[in-house]
This record gives C-alpha cells, sequence and structure tokens, in this order.
C-alpha cells in the first residue's frame, strides 16, 4: 500500500529567542514537529507489519532539501518536496500537499500529525480531505489495516471511539501512538541515497493561493507577577492565609 | 442579513459560544442561532436559555463521522444565510473546523483566546509558537470558521423560551462507528480546578506524591504535572498534563512544585490568578513569572508545608 505522511517544516522552537517581545528566528535551524515525527513512525510500523511504500510529502522554504533527510533516516522510503518560500496560511499549505498528491500513485491512507509543532492550527489535515473528498478520523491512537480499511481509536477528551474507515482516507494521529524511534547511524548514511523529488509549485493544479488571515501581531505575551520571595514555609503559610487559599472554598 | 452560527455537542460549551457570538454580532447581523444535530435533549437545554434554536436532522449521520458532519453544517450555513460559524476547539471542534471551513470557503482560526468585534472585523488572539507568543488575527474573507477554546467566555446565562426549528439535512456516511467508550483510569478535570498543584521533574521520589496529596487536600486543590512526569515517569495519566500540548488551566492558584518553567508548560498555566514556585534551583525560570517564589530543598518543605496547613 502507499502511505504519504505530509509533515511541516518548522524552525526548532528550543532556540527561538524573544527579544522585545518579538520571536527572533536568525539562524534558527529547521526540524519537523514532534507530532509529525510520530505519524512517519506509525507509517513505518504499518510497513513493518505488511507491506508499504511511505513518501514523506512536505511544503517549505529551500531548507527541505536538507530538512527532509531527517524524515529519510527515520524510514520513509522517498520524499516529495514543495518549495514555497515565505509563510503560508493552513488554507495554502492544504492545496498544496492536496494538488502534490493528486500527481503521486493514489495513497492508500494519508497521515498527518494532530497538529504543526509551530501553529497547531490542527486544520491542514482536515483541509486536505475536503480537498481530496476522503473520509477522515483525527485524533488517532491506535491505527490497524484490515482488507482495505483501517480501524482506528480516536482519542477525545473523555470517551475513545473505534471506528472503520475504508482506505483511501485521511488520518491524524496524536503523540501517545507510538514511540518515534532514533535512527541508527547506519540509517542517516542511507538516507542521503534514498530517492528525493522536488515539485516545482508552478507545476501543480492549483487555484491562486489567497489570503484569508491577517495577522497584526504576534508577541510574547506580558507577565504581570508580584515575584516575591518567600523566605520559609511558615511564610508561605502565611501567603496562602491572606489570599484566601486555606480554610473554607 | 447574514447569522452566526454557533456548534458543538457539549451543551456547556455551546453556551460558552453563545456568549461569544452575541459579542461578536453587528448592528446589521440577525442575530445568534444555536444548531444542534439530531439531539433533541440538547435543543431543550438551549432553548431553555433563551436562545434561539436550529437542530439539524439528519437520521444517517453520526457525530464521530467529520466528513458527514461538515456537509450538514455547510447546508445549514447556505440555507439558513450565515457568514460566521463558531466551534469549541475542543478534538472534535478542531478537527471539523478545517474541514467546513475547506468546503464552505472560508478563512479560520482554532485555539482562539479572545474574540472582539473591531469596526466590523471580527479579530481574535491565540497562541503561536507553541505558546512563546499570542497572535492577534483577523479573518478576512467573507465566510469564517472560528473554533475557541473551552472556558474562555462565560457560559450564557439566559431566561426566557427560545425559538424551536428543525432543519431536514441529507448528510452521507463516510465511517463506521463500532465502539464508543469512556477513557479508561483517570477522569480528573484539571481545567475545572479552582487550585492546582503542578508536580514537576524537579519532585525526585515518587513516594513523595503522597505528601503532595495531603497539601493538595488540605487546599482543596487538583494535582497535575508537567509534560514529563506523566509521558516519561508515568506517575500520572496524560488527562493531568498542563501545557500546549495538555491542559491550557486558569485556576485561582496555581503551586507549581520543582517545575522550571519551559514555555510550553507556561502557556497551561500563565492565566492563572496567582502562581507560587517552589523550586530547589533559584534561577528556575518560572521563578520570574510567579507571584510567590520559595526557593528551597523540596524534600523539606514538602512535609513542612503539608504538617503546616495540617
Amino acid at each position: 500500500m502507499n502511505i504519504v505522511v505530509a509533515m511541516k517544516q518548522i524552525p526548532d522552537l528550543q532556540q527561538i529567542r524573544i527579544r522585545d517581545r518579538k520571536p527572533v528566528f536568525d539562524n534558527v535551524p529547521f526540524t519537523f514537529g514532534n507530532i509529525d515525527k510520530n505519524a512517519l513512525e506509525a507509517a513505518v510500523q504499518i510497513k513493518e507489519a505488511g507491506e508499504a511504500n511511505v513518501v514523506a510529502l512536505c511544503v517549505g522554504s529551500s531548507d527541505l532539501e536538507d530538512t527532509i533527510k531527517e524524515a529519510l533516516a527515520a524510514g520513509a522510503d522517498e520524499a516529495k518536496i514543495v518549495i514555497h518560500e515565505g509563510d503560508m496560511e493552513s488554507s495554502a499549505s492544504a492545496q498544496l500537499i492536496a494538488a502534490a498528491v493528486k500527481k503521486m500513485d493514489a495513497p492508500d491512507l494519508i497521515l498527518f500529525g494532530e497538529g504543526s509543532g509551530d501553529n497547531y492550527s490542527s486544520q491542514v489535515g482536515s483541509r486536505v480531505a475536503q480537498i481530496l473528498g476522503l473520509p477522515q478520523v483525527g485524533y488517532v491512537s491506535k491505527i490497524e489495516i484490515q482488507d482495505g480499511s483501517a480501524i482506528v481509536t480516536r482519542s477525545l477528551e473523555d470517551s475513545e471511539e473505534v471506528l472503520k474507515v475504508k482506505l483511501p482516507a485521511v488520518i491524524s494521529v496524536t503523540a501517545d501512538l507510538n514511540r518515534v524511534r532514533i535512527p541508527s547511524v547506519m540509517q542517516i548514511l542511507k538516507a542521503g541515497k534514498k530517492p528525493k523529488e522536488v515539485i516545482v509549485e508552478n507545476e501543480l493544479d492549483i487555484k491562486a493561493i489567497g489570503s484569508m488571515i491577517e495577522t497584526r501581531s504576534n508577541l510574547a505575551p506580558e507577565m504581570q507577577r508580584k515575584l516575591i520571595q518567600v523566605k520559609s514555609v511558615e511564610e508561605l503559610v502565611q501567603v496562602l492565609n491572606q489570599e484566601g487559599f486555606t480554610g473554607g472554598n | 442579513m447574514a447569522q452566526i452560527f454557533v456548534y458543538s455537542e457539549i451543551t456547556k460549551l455551546s453556551l460558552e459560544l453563545a456568549t461569544a457570538a452575541h459579542n461578536l454580532c453587528t448592528a446589521g447581523d440577525s442575530g445568534v442561532c444555536m444548531i444542534t444535530i439530531n439531539n433533541e435533549t440538547q435543543v431543550a437545554e438551549l432553548a431553555a436559555q433563551g436562545l434561539r434554536v436550529c437542530n439539524i436532522s439528519a437520521p444517517d449521520l453520526n457525530i464521530a463521522d467529520t466528513a458527514g458532519m461538515s456537509i450538514a453544517l455547510q447546508k445549514a450555513a447556505e440555507q439558513l444565510e450565515t457568514s460566521v460559524i463558531l466551534l469549541a476547539s475542543n478534538r472534535r471542534g478542531k478537527e471539523l473546523a478545517g474541514r467546513l471551513a475547506e468546503a464552505w470557503g472560508a478563512g479560520c482560526l482554532t485555539d482562539i483566546k479572545t474574540a472582539q468585534l473591531e469596526n466590523d472585523n471580527l479579530v481574535f488572539t491565540r497562541n503561536a509558537l507553541n505558546g512563546a507568543t499570542v497572535a492577534t488575527q483577523l479573518i478576512k474573507s467573507e465566510h469564517k470558521v472560528a473554533a475557541i477554546s473551552p472556558r474562555s467566555f462565560p457560559v450564557w446565562n439566559g431566561s426566557g423560551e427560545g425559538s424551536v426549528k428543525t432543519l431536514e439535512v441529507e448528510a452521507p456516511t463516510t465511517i463506521e462507528v463500532l465502539e464508543v467508550r469512556p477513557k479508561a483510569g483517570d477522569t480528573t478535570d484539571i481545567q475545572a480546578a479552582d487550585r492546582l498543584i503542578a508536580v514537576g521533574q524537579g519532585v525526585e521520589n515518587q513516594a513523595d506524591l503522597e505528601v503532595i496529596r495531603k497539601i493538595a487536600q488540605a487546599l482543596k486543590a487538583e494535582i497535575a504535572c508537567s509534560k514529563p512526569v506523566a509521558t516519561d515517569r508515568k506517575w500520572f495519566s496524560e488527562d493531568r498534563i498542563i501545557g500546549l500540548s495538555g491542559k491550557i488551566c486558569k485556576p485561582e492558584l496555581a503551586i507549581t512544585l520543582g517545575i522550571s518553567g519551559q514555555v510550553q508548560f507556561m502557556v497551561g498555566i500563565r492565566d492563572s490568578k496567582t502562581i507560587i514556585s517552589i523550586n530547589n534551583d533559584e534561577n528556575a525560570d518560572l521563578n520570574k513569572m510567579a507571584d510567590y517564589v520559595l526557593a528551597a530543598d523540596l524534600n523539606e518543605v514538602l512535609p513542612e508545608l503539608a504538617r503546616a496547613l495540617e
């Protein structure tokens, strides 16, 4: 079966600094979102249990040619990348991903992480499913492939649903689906030799990519806290008493 | 003029959205329409708050079927002249938001914390960059889908008998539901707690949880944790994780025990009214974002605090 894993290239969040409340991206390297890595691991496990070709599909800046090696080392058989410079809204990413999928051998399964590491809007998987006219299940914590269908567990806040969805389908996964393995040196070396195709945006069949969202500002929140040093447990209990947290409710 | 649709399968969230929707109505709008889908109980609950309710009747539609749900809502929006659809940003709501927005040609934002009307524009704030920043954004497209985080608005408190109508809609079935079950184990809702004690990696021994439970009991607080304490150490279920990939909480009091204060954690707690940080490490970032800071050995502080509160 053909599995496509859509992965988003994001700045390494641990390395973003805040200056004058603004995020600073200078020299911050790119990586993939953690949950995207869970989605890829899920695909690799399906492949190991049966037979599958796993394609990592990414849209992003030209740095992708380098970042994509991470996905190839982690078990993807091949990579397709769509280069698009600059920030993109969820609707635009979805269009590019869906158009790229249409150009491939029809996938049986398209996997996403439940949300990207940086924006976390959780829209792209749902939008791609709509564009391609496929059924979808989000927040999946377990996947089993069975005769042309997937039996999946959707994990909601207070309940779980076991669902049967006919393939092809779009599935987005949660982080607790699996534990992502660390690639061996051998896998990292092999990654460079795996097939990697750059898809040119102009060659994709897409509507003009418009913008529906305007971002007015993106600033670190201001925290106004008292910052009072408490010297002892005794003082702490006094504070709790003063603030009314002891005694009744 | 167009109206605002409100939909969540959970009545409490639906009533929070009703408050948000009434704040967003412009003078020219024809009001707020509460949508229910195949749910007579919810119709009654919403109408009892004096709200205008439209129940979508789609006999074959299952709520677990996101594609079908999206079609039902889109058809209703088209028939009833709607420009804005508010959904809850719980998991179901978020999954639905993207699909519905794509089908309806709408711009969409999720995880919204605040929503305001400014010169006829709907202006929202939401966390970005894993919570490091808060983005102020507006949806420019004619159709708008906005998914609002639980507990961002007070529950709508109305009275009188609202109106109810029914709309028949046909929606296809794309998935089969084999089983629905409550989540096993922990059912504590840390988001609903007024007081939280958050356990971090600075609490070194699992045996310390006993004394932490005593403190929690004395303060009538629930116990929550940072992510690694649940995912790596497995001391708690993942339902107790505070943070961007866990729960966003806004308690009156949050006491953090041995938590360094990484952005991913802080986003889940920074709206607390009072934050008290207790940490072995006096240089922990969280100590710079708390109201009260006690930098001392947790092994000594915890039993002493439990005794003092007894």
